[in-house]
C-alpha cells in the first residue's frame, strides 16, 4: 500500500516536472522577443557568421525537438547557459543553492517555532483575549507584503532567515491554531482533562497524533511558501541565492535560466509536499 | 449556560462591530481615492523641482519624492489604481475558477482529473515565483498604462487555480445531489442544467473566493512593484509607492514615507475582516 503510494507520488512528480518543462518551453517560445539575437545586428559580423548564428537558432523552432534536446542535455548535467550572466546554469545553481537552502531551512524552523509557540499557548490557555492577541499579531504580519518585510529586515539589520520566518509564520500559525483548537475540542481530550491528565501528556499522547498528519501537510506547503519568500528576501537583502538569481533572470528576461529555475523549484515543492503526505500516511498507518 | 450565551452574544456583537468598522474604512478609502482628481488636481506626475524630497508641509501634506512629485497625490491615485484593479482581477480569476473548476466538477471523470492536473501544476509553484516568471515572459519596457493592465491581468489569469480546486469539489458534490438528479429526470441537461441549477449553488463559494482574491492580489501587486516587475513609472500603485522604503536609513528619519504601508495594512486588514463573514457564508 505504502509502496504503491510512493510510486504514485514519484510518477506524479516526474509527470508534473515533464509537463511543466514543456509548458515553460512553450511559453518561452511564445514570449515576445523570442528568436531575436542582438548579435545578428553586429556590423563586425559577415554574412556567413550571421547565417551560422541563424542556423544555430533553427533547432529552437520546433518546440518538441527543442524540448527533447533540452531534456537530453539536462540528463547529462548541461542545463544550458544563462543569457544575462553568460555562465552555465548548473554552475550558477551549484554556487547559489547552498545559501538558499540554509536561508529557507532556518526560516522554516523559525516560522514553525513562532507559530507553534503561539498556537499551542493559545490552545492551552483558552483565554479569548490571548487568542485575539495572537491572531492579531499573525494577522498583522499576514497583511504586510513579503517584500516590505524584506526591506524592513534590511533597515533593522535583521538576518534574512528571520525575514523568511516572519513571512511564513502567519500562514503556518493560521492552520496550526485551527488544527490544534479542533483537536483540543475533541471529546476524548475533554475526558482526559476531566481525569486530571497533565497538559504535556494530553499534548503528546492525544493531540499530536490527531493533528500530526495534517500539520505535516502544512509543513509540506510551508516549504513552498518559504521558497517563494526567498525571492524578495534575497533580492532586497542582497543575498546571492537562487531567489536573487530568479529575480535577476526575470528582470533581464533570461528565459533559459528562468525555465530551469522554474523546473527546479517545482521539483523541490513537489518533493516536499509528497514527502509530507507519505510520512503522514505512515503515521496514520502506525496509529491504525 | 446563560453566561456562555451572553459571552457568545458579546463575542458576536464585537465581531459585527469590527466588520462594520472594516466596511466603513474600505468605503472611506475608496471614496477618498475616487475623489483624487478633486483632492489633488495637479495629478500624480507633476514635478515640483524646487521642492524635491521635501518634508510634509501645507502645500504637500506627505512631502514630495526625490524628483519632486507630491506624495499625497501619488498615494491617492495609487490607492485608486490598486483598489479598482485588484477587484477587477479578482472578478476575472473568480470567473475563470467558476468556468474551469465548476465545469470540471460538474462534468466529472477525465475532465475533472485533467483540470485538477493543470491546477496542481500551477499550485506546485510558489505564487511569487510563478508571477515573476510569467511577468518576465512579457515585455518589461512598456507604457505605464500597459504595465498596469499587464500586471493586474496576469494576477487575474493566474490566480484562479486554488479557487478552481474548491469549486471543482463543490460542483462534484452538487452533481450527485438529489435536486440535480431530479432536474436531469425532468429533462434538463447540459449547459442549461449547469447554468440554472449548478452555478447558482456555487455562488457562496464564488463570493468567498472573490473576497479572498482581492487582498491577495493587492499584496501580490505590492510585491511585484517593490521588485521592479509591477506598474511602471510614473504611474503610481501601492507597489511603486512602497519601493521608496528601499532608500530609508532609519524609521524615525522620514516616518511619512510609511503612510502607503500603513494604508495598505489597514485596507488589507479590513478586507480580511470582511472576508471572515464571507467565509462563514460559504461554510
Amino acid at each position: 500500500m505504502l509502496r504503491r503510494k510512493i510510486a504514485r507520488h514519484a510518477f506524479a512528480i516526474v509527470a508534473t516536472v515533464l509537463l511543466g518543462g514543456l509548458l515553460s518551453s512553450a511559453l518561452v517560445r511564445l514570449a515576445p522577443g523570442f528568436d531575436v539575437d542582438e548579435s545578428q545586428l553586429d556590423p563586425h559580423l559577415n554574412s556567413e557568421s550571421i547565417r551560422a548564428l541563424h542556423q544555430a537558432r533553427l533547432e529552437q523552432h520546433n518546440l518538441y525537438r527543442f524540448y527533447f534536446h533540452s531534456l537530453q542535455r539536462a540528463a547529462h548535467g548541461d542545463l544550458g547557459t544563462s543569457i544575462s550572466l553568460g555562465q552555465p546554469v548548473s554552475q550558477l545553481l551549484r554556487e547559489r543553492a547552498p545559501l538558499t537552502l540554509r536561508l529557507v531551512g532556518i526560516g522554516l524552523l523559525l516560522s514553525w517555532a513562532m507559530a507553534m509557540a503561539l498556537a499551542l499557548s493559545a490552545a492551552w490557555l483558552r483565554v479569548s483575549a490571548y487568542d485575539a492577541l495572537t491572531t492579531a499579531i499573525s494577522g498583522t504580519f499576514l497583511c504586510i507584503p513579503a517584500a516590505v518585510l524584506a526591506l524592513l529586515s534590511v533597515l533593522w539589520n535583521v538576518p534574512g532567515a528571520l525575514a523568511i520566518g516572519l513571512i511564513v509564520f502567519p500562514r503556518v500559525y493560521r492552520y496550526a491554531r485551527n488544527l490544534l483548537a479542533k483537536a483540543y475540542s475533541l471529546p476524548h481530550i475533554i475526558t482526559a482533562r476531566a481525569k486530571g491528565l497533565s497538559e504535556l501528556r494530553i499534548l503528546f499522547w492525544h493531540v499530536v497524533p490527531v493533528a500530526g498528519p495534517q500539520l505535516l501537510a502544512v509543513a509540506g506547503v510551508s516549504v513552498s511558501l518559504a521558497v517563494g519568500a526567498a525571492i524578495p528576501v534575497e533580492a532586497l537583502c542582497g543575498l546571492a541565492g537562487v531567489g536573487q538569481l530568479a529575480w535577476q533572470a526575470a528582470l533581464a528576461r533570461d528565459l533559459p535560466l528562468l525555465t530551469n529555475l522554474t523546473i527546479l523549484v517545482t521539483l523541490v515543492t513537489l518533493l516536499a509536499n509528497s514527502s509530507a503526505e507519505v510520512i503522514g500516511h505512515m503515521l496514520r498507518g502506525q496509529e491504525a | 449556560m446563560t453566561g456562555s450565551m451572553n459571552f457568545s452574544r458579546l463575542n458576536f456583537s464585537r465581531t459585527r462591530v469590527w466588520r462594520t468598522l472594516a466596511c466603513a474604512v474600505l468605503l472611506l478609502v475608496v471614496s477618498v481615492s475616487l475623489a483624487a482628481n478633486w483632492l489633488a488636481p495637479a495629478g500624480y506626475a507633476k514635478q515640483y523641482r524646487e521642492a524635491a524630497d521635501a518634508a510634509p508641509s501645507h502645500a504637500h501634506w506627505l512631502g514630495t519624492d526625490e524628483i519632486g512629485r507630491d506624495r499625497f497625490a501619488r498615494v491617492l491615485y495609487g490607492t485608486r489604481i490598486s483598489l479598482l484593479l485588484a477587484p477587477a482581477a479578482a472578478l476575472l480569476s473568480t470567473l475563470m475558477a467558476a468556468l474551469v473548476g465548476g465545469l470540471a466538477g460538474y462534468l466529472g471523470g477525465a475532465w475533472a482529473r485533467g483540470a485538477m492536473a493543470v491546477t496542481d501544476l500551477f499550485l506546485s509553484l510558489p505564487w511569487l515565483f510563478l508571477l515573476i516568471t510569467v511577468r518576465a515572459l512579457m515585455p518589461l519596457n512598456v507604457s505605464p498604462l500597459v504595465s498596469v493592465l499587464v500586471t493586474f491581468l496576469m494576477l487575474g489569469l493566474l490566480g484562479w487555480t486554488s479557487a478552481a480546486r474548491v469549486l471543482c469539489s463543490t460542483a462534484g458534490s452538487l452533481r450527485d445531489s438529489d435536486f440535480v438528479r431530479q432536474a436531469k429526470a425532468s429533462g434538463i441537461r447540459g449547459a442549461r442544467l449547469f447554468w440554472i441549477h449548478v452555478l447558482p449553488n456555487l455562488k457562496p463559494v464564488l463570493y468567498a473566493q472573490f473576497w479572498i482574491s482581492i487582498p491577495a492580489f493587492i499584496l501580490s501587486e505590492a510585491n511585484l512593484g517593490i521588485l521592479g516587475l509591477g506598474v511602471a513609472e510614473p504611474m503610481p500603485s501601492w507597489g511603486s509607492l512602497l519601493k521608496e522604503l528601499e532608500g530609508l536609513v532609519s524609521v524615525g528619519e522620514e516616518p511619512w514615507k510609511f503612510v502607503p504601508l500603513i494604508l495598505l495594512v489597514v485596507v488589507v486588514t479590513s478586507f480580511q475582516l470582511v472576508l471572515s463573514k464571507q467565509e462563514e457564508l460559504s461554510a
